[in-house]
């Protein structure tokens, strides 16, 4: 991927606490849509976000967010940001918590009270604004946080495992939010490790493990390779040899073969390859990879 | 500006929520109502059947107020230690520091924020505490002690002088550990006043100079000092130094205010460490 004066560019950012090596020559720039930081824990993913935040500093490597310098105050002005682990003032009400962010914003404080009413209204909280938020639940104090990073319509909203504490209503809710967000030509730069989630909202992803990026691209073209489980009788040691050519083999009961990772113009010559080999085939059948295997897969390597 | 300010306001606006000021307001009450009492019985005390001359009074009221006075000093300090020390690492760990620190505000005006806000409590309290306390106890013996503004002074900068540094431990280290540092030193730095009190009344240099040295390091009994000399009237200095030099390591004395030089080291000691805390929280990862 090229890289250009993006909303977010990271450019060979490498991070080290001390011996461990948090990110390593991280580079990605985002222009649009929504894009998926997709990782186990502990590859990296929050580091990345402070660092874009300037929360914490690169070891090496440079880049931008939202056109500025990371941490300037240009920068922080065009921003929304939700922490991962995180709590807001338990002694506020959530009408609070949100003046108190206007106020830092810089927002005209003429239009704090209509900002807060639709925030509170898109996070589902509109009926909670005078409830202190110590008496919140963690999906609740989940919700203020992504409103917290709404405000003021941000060019870009940095969400870091937005539903980690949400029930399924709120995990519906959060990605019906960020595919408004989308709509409205919003950056979105979303970090989890739920790759369902990820799957449904996401434009581009990059898959980053132990602080390296090991995939990155949009998610058709990651998701282009499949499974196809092959029922064949005969298959020599030249015909599995020659099969194992095109992906990962994998025994299955009743003599089926999975073969992993095969792109999908190839399964025709996979066939060939299997027929010419003298081995007799009864089925051929074509499963598209979801991104949880194509993840494990590539985490494996 | 507006940053620090905001800044600044939630540190009170916390403090009233969370009824500090409040635990602060009533238990003041109980000791200001203690000293009443104890100040109204000094007229029922008898020396050998006859009552106290006025002189008697006046010097055994000044002692009670100068007690009554360290306790509220150390009150003073060791609250704002209690509120300083976390007031930085704590919104670290509980996470509140990061959606702050997210908005277009610089870890310099998060930092004086606090700070600002933290003296405004720190002052608030002494002045209203202080003010009450003296005037009770003029309206009840009719003794008013000859500096009470240079007392408030004193005891206030002490008070920003441990806050200060205080808030600057917090920029590092969690709220339990700064309270802890700062609260030792506090008393390290009293003991090393009386030290330098023992080694000025045998004349000796070095012990002296331990004394001197703690005073400038952490200006809080340096600043006690000041406080104590600004509640004796005339008498009592009088007749402490007919004691002799052996009186000026009596925590609870002191023959003559602190220097001009000192006051200005305490206000250049105070705006070095606020200095030392923004280079450290800036250099901090959070």
């Amino acid at each position: 991927m090229a890289i250009a004066n993006g909303a977010i560019r990271l450019e060979h950012v490498t991070k080290r606490y001390a011996k461990v090596v948090a990110l390593n020559d991280l580079s990605l720039s985002v222009e649009h849509g929504v894009f998926g930081f997709l990782g186990p824990n502990g590859a990296g993913k929050t580091t990345a976000v402070k660092i874009l935040l300037g929360l914490t500093r690169p070891t090496t490597g440079s880049g931008s967010l939202a056109g500025a310098a990371f941490g300037s105050k240009p920068s922080l002005g065009r921003i929304g940001y939700l922490p991962e682990l995180f709590r807001y003032q338990s002694w506020l009400t959530a009408r609070e918590v949100l003046a108190l962010h206007c106020e830092l914003a810089g927002i005209d404080r003429a239009r704090w009270g209509s900002e807060i009413d639709r925030i509170l209204a898109t996070v589902g909280l509109a009926d909670r604004g005078t409830s202190r938020v110590g008496t919140f639940s963690k999906g609740m104090q989940q919700r203020l946080g992504l409103g917290v990073a709404l405000l003021d319509d941000p060019a870009v909203v940095l969400l870091d495992e937005p539903t980690s504490a949400l029930d399924p209503v709120g995990r519906h809710d959060v990605r019906e939010i960020i595919r408004a967000l989308r709509e409205k030509g919003t950056i979105v730069f979303l970090n989890s490790h739920l790759l369902s989630e990820v799957e449904q909202v996401c434009d581009a992803v990059a898959i980053v493990d132990r602080g390296k990026v090991v995939a990155q691209g949009d998610l058709t073209q990651l998701l282009r390779t499949s499974s196809v489980r092959v029922r064949a009788t005969g298959l020599s040691r030249e015909a599995r040899a020659a099969m194992a050519r095109f992906g990962e083999l994998d025994d299955d009961a009743d003599g089926v073969v999975l073969v992993k990772g095969i792109e999908r113009e190839r399964i025709p010559e996979l066939v060939s390859a299997i027929v010419a080999s003298g081995a007799r085939v009864y089925a051929v059948e074509s499963q598209h990879e979801s991104l949880e295997e194509r993840f494990l897969s590539l985490l494996g390597q | 500006m507006r940053s620090v300010l905001v800044v600044a306001r939630q540190v009170v606006n916390e403090a009233a929520r969370r009824r500090l000021l409040l635990a602060l307001l009533l238990l003041t009450l109980v000791v200001i109502a203690l000293t009443v009492w104890g100040v109204s019985r000094v007229d029922d005390l008898r020396n050998g059947g006859q009552p106290l001359s006025d002189a008697q009074k006046k010097t055994i009221v000044s002692q009670l107020l100068i007690l009554v006075m360290f306790m509220f000093s150390w009150v003073l300090s060791l609250a704002a230690v209690f509120v300083a020390s976390p007031a930085i690492s704590g919104e670290l760990e509980s996470g509140i520091a990061l959606a702050i620190l997210a908005r277009p505000l610089s870890r310099a005006e998060y930092v004086v924020g606090k700070w600002l806000g933290l003296v405004a409590l720190v002052v608030a309290y002494g002045l209203a505490a202080g003010i009450v306390e003296i005037v009770a106890v003029q309206v009840v013996s009719g003794y008013q002690p000859p500096h009470p503004v240079e007392f408030l002074g004193f005891v206030l900068g002490e008070g920003v002088v441990i806050l200060t540094f205080a808030l600057m431990l917090s920029t590092r280290v969690a709220g339990m550990v700064g309270g802890v540092i700062a609260a030792i030193l506090f008393g390290i730095a009293w003991m090393g006043g009386i030290v330098g009190g023992v080694g000025a009344a045998f004349h000796n240099a070095t012990i002296t100079n331990v004394g001197t040295l703690t005073k400038l390091i952490l200006p809080t009994d340096g600043l006690w000092r000041g406080a104590v000399w600004s509640l004796e009237p005339s008498i009592v200095i009088a007749a402490q130094q007919q004691v002799g030099p052996a009186v000026a390591a009596n925590p609870f004395f002191a023959a003559e205010p602190p220097p001009a030089a000192y006051v200005i080291w305490a206000i250049a000691w105070i705006a070095a460490m606020l200095a030392l805390a923004i280079w450290s929280f800036r250099s901090r990862e959070v």
